[in-house]
């Protein structure tokens, strides 16, 4: 969905053009191009079966494409160079599986040898993970969330450029998200690129630079979040709570607004929602100099912009 | 020349046997091969009113059975689920993204699991040897060592073909029962289909000149290749068995049957790696 030059692949960490893969006659993924950047927190979102894992796993050399071209870090994962391209990249699958019979260090450090990553560099990744204390347990005595963050450390060996993460936020606790989400900011900041999925939604909306919303195969809307709200034409809502006999003046303030959509919530007449039309900003404004006459008889007033789960269904019912 | 890194090999077949090793794998099955060959070597010649070993023909002879019998099922078992179990888990995706190839990570369990069956196996024939060159002092010790060899190779040749279910199948089940099946055919049933062949044919068909090319039939079970290079190179036991008795002579060339186990080891072992390539 988006133009990829050969200008802007040059800088991409990670660059897909028209990458097809078919199962049979299944089309798991359908003519994807997308280009992200260097340092750039990307998320991919879709639902069961949209064909995000095939492309995961195609990015990470696991599956050939059948056509088209995908390369990281300027270079082919699957090509002659995919050693040196692989030790670039992190990757957090979304079934994790460990083995069991490691401790932890164990487990950094086999992986850390397949990665040709520095060994000494296992227990601080430990210990900034919160697992130092259990660094010397068998990985069986891990709860789901220690296993977690073993898988993060995992990926975070050899200070990859790229990271690949499938669900990363499975089984933590929101204490443990949201120290994950600091890691990768702070990853980002020193221009390391991820690439996240997630199927909760509002985590990732305050948390990526863009994202891609893949429907049936397809990339079928890409940008930032306020950009694929505008691409949506979403109205933004806002919530008044008012004196009881407020109601009327309030249909007289409003008036005529064009494109303005007053509901007044049943059973709770002192609550109503405008669902104001884009360009949101004009309406906004207008809105709150034509409520002005109301004073002391608004309450309260919040505005909601539409969330990332109201876009991504957005899209799905106009794709239906 | 394929491309591999022999760190990434090393690394791979350490943690195989080190796994092994940790959960006493190696010794537990060395501790079998201990008891049996010690009961095999002691009371093998009891029905002849005889305890201890006779001579070192028949103790390897008696040996030869309980290899069969026994190193087949273990290295099938100790291989199904190689790669199988990797997949079912879900952790062979996470091994594939990181930089090492399909036949480093193929060729790493091998080597690691032969290792593990190979240290094994050693230790466990390796009281019964010390017994017997006691006894029979270094000749006997000549014959057993090749024995003992003879049976690492088997059980390589077993290994191999384990991989080779392993990569061939989806489910740790399915790969279970095939090892099972597998076992099953080779070692009891492949035999029993040959000998019913001879009788069927009124025991002429091993012997005409022209009919001899079908007792290289037996190069097509490790485990009747096993038998051959150890019964035929002792001419006292030759008589005990069936279907070495009849082999034409070519095949009691040790440099054939090692060949021939050779092959049975890489050649399964080829067509895992073209398969897991593919």
């Amino acid at each position: 969905m988006t133009s990829t030059t050969p200008a802007n692949e040059s800088v991409a960490a990670i660059a897909l053009r028209d990458v097809t893969k078919h199962f049979g006659a299944v089309h798991a993924v359908d003519g994807v191009t997308l280009s992200v950047r260097r340092g750039e927190l990307f998320g991919l979102i879709g639902h069961n079966g949209a064909g995000k894992s095939t492309l995961f796993k195609m990015m990470l050399g696991l599956l050939p494409v059948s056509s088209g071209e995908i390369r990281i870090a300027g270079a082919s994962v699957r090509g002659r160079d995919f050693r040196a391209v692989r030790r670039q990249i992190g990757y957090l699958p979304e079934h994790l599986a460990l083995y069991d019979n490691l401790s932890g260090i164990e487990t950094l450090r086999f992986f850390a040898k397949l990665k040709g990553a520095d060994l000494a560099g296992c227990t601080p990744l430990l210990e900034r993970l919160g697992l130092a204390a259990a660094a010397r347990r068998p990985v069986r005595e891990y709860s789901k969330g220690m296993r977690q963050r073993l898988g993060f450390a995992q990926a975070l060996l050899g200070a990859p450029q790229v990271l690949f993460l499938d669900e990363p936020s499975n089984g933590l606790d929101p204490a443990a998200i949201r120290e994950f989400y600091a890691i990768l900011h702070e990853l980002r900041s020193q221009g390391v690129t991820v690439l996240i999925t997630s199927h909760i939604l509002a985590e990732l909306q305050e948390r990526v630079d863009r994202l891609a919303i893949m429907v049936n195969g397809r990339v079928q809307a890409l940008g930032s979040v306020p950009e694929l709200r505008e691409q949506q034409d979403m109205p933004l809502h806002i919530v008044l709570r008012l004196e009881p006999s407020a109601l009327e003046l309030l249909h007289r303030c409003l008036g005529e607004m064009p494109g303005l959509q007053l509901l007044v919530t049943p059973g709770q007449p002192c609550q109503a929602t405008l669902s104001c039309p884009r360009p949101a900003k004009m309406a906004v404004l207008a809105v709150l100099a034509a409520l002005a006459p109301l004073g002391s008889l608004l309450l309260d007033l919040s505005i909601h912009e539409p969330s990332l789960e109201d876009v991504f269904f957005g899209l799905r019912s106009s794709d239906a | 020349m394929p491309d591999i890194e022999w760190r990434q090999l090393a690394t791979l077949a350490g943690k195989e046997f080190r796994d092994r090793m940790r959960n006493r794998w190696v010794l537990a099955v060395a501790l079998v091969f201990t008891v049996f060959s010690l009961v095999i070597t002691y009371f093998g010649a009891a029905q002849q009113g005889q305890l201890g070993p006779r001579s070192i023909e028949f103790t390897i002879a008696s040996l030869v059975s309980l290899v069969i019998y026994l190193i087949p099922l273990i290295a099938l078992l100790l291989g199904f689920d190689a790669i199988v179990g990797e997949r079912e888990r879900g952790s062979l995706d996470l091994l594939l993204a990181l930089p090492i190839t399909r036949l480093e990570l193929l060729l790493g369990k091998y080597l690691g699991l032969a290792a593990a069956l190979t240290l094994s196996t050693v230790i466990g024939f390796a009281l019964d040897g010390l017994l017997l060159f006691r006894q029979f002092g270094w000749p006997g010790l000549y014959h057993y060592l090749g024995f003992v060899f003879s049976s690492v190779l088997l059980g390589l040749a077993f290994l191999s073909l384990a991989l080779l279910i392993s990569v061939l199948t989806r489910e740790r089940t399915k790969a279970s029962g095939l090892a099972i099946a597998l076992w099953f055919g080779l070692v009891l049933v492949f035999d029993l289909l040959m000998l019913g062949l001879l009788v069927a044919s009124g025991g002429e068909v091993f012997g005409r000149s022209g009919g001899q090319a079908l007792a290289y039939l037996l190069l097509l079970n490790p485990t009747d290749i096993f038998r051959i290079l150890n019964v035929f190179s002792l001419d006292q036991v030759r008589s005990l068995y069936g279907l070495a008795s009849i082999v034409p002579p070519a095949l009691a060339n040790p440099w054939l049957m090692g060949g021939a186990m050779l092959a049975w080891i890489a050649a399964p072992l080829a067509l895992a790696t073209w398969r897991f390539r593919a």
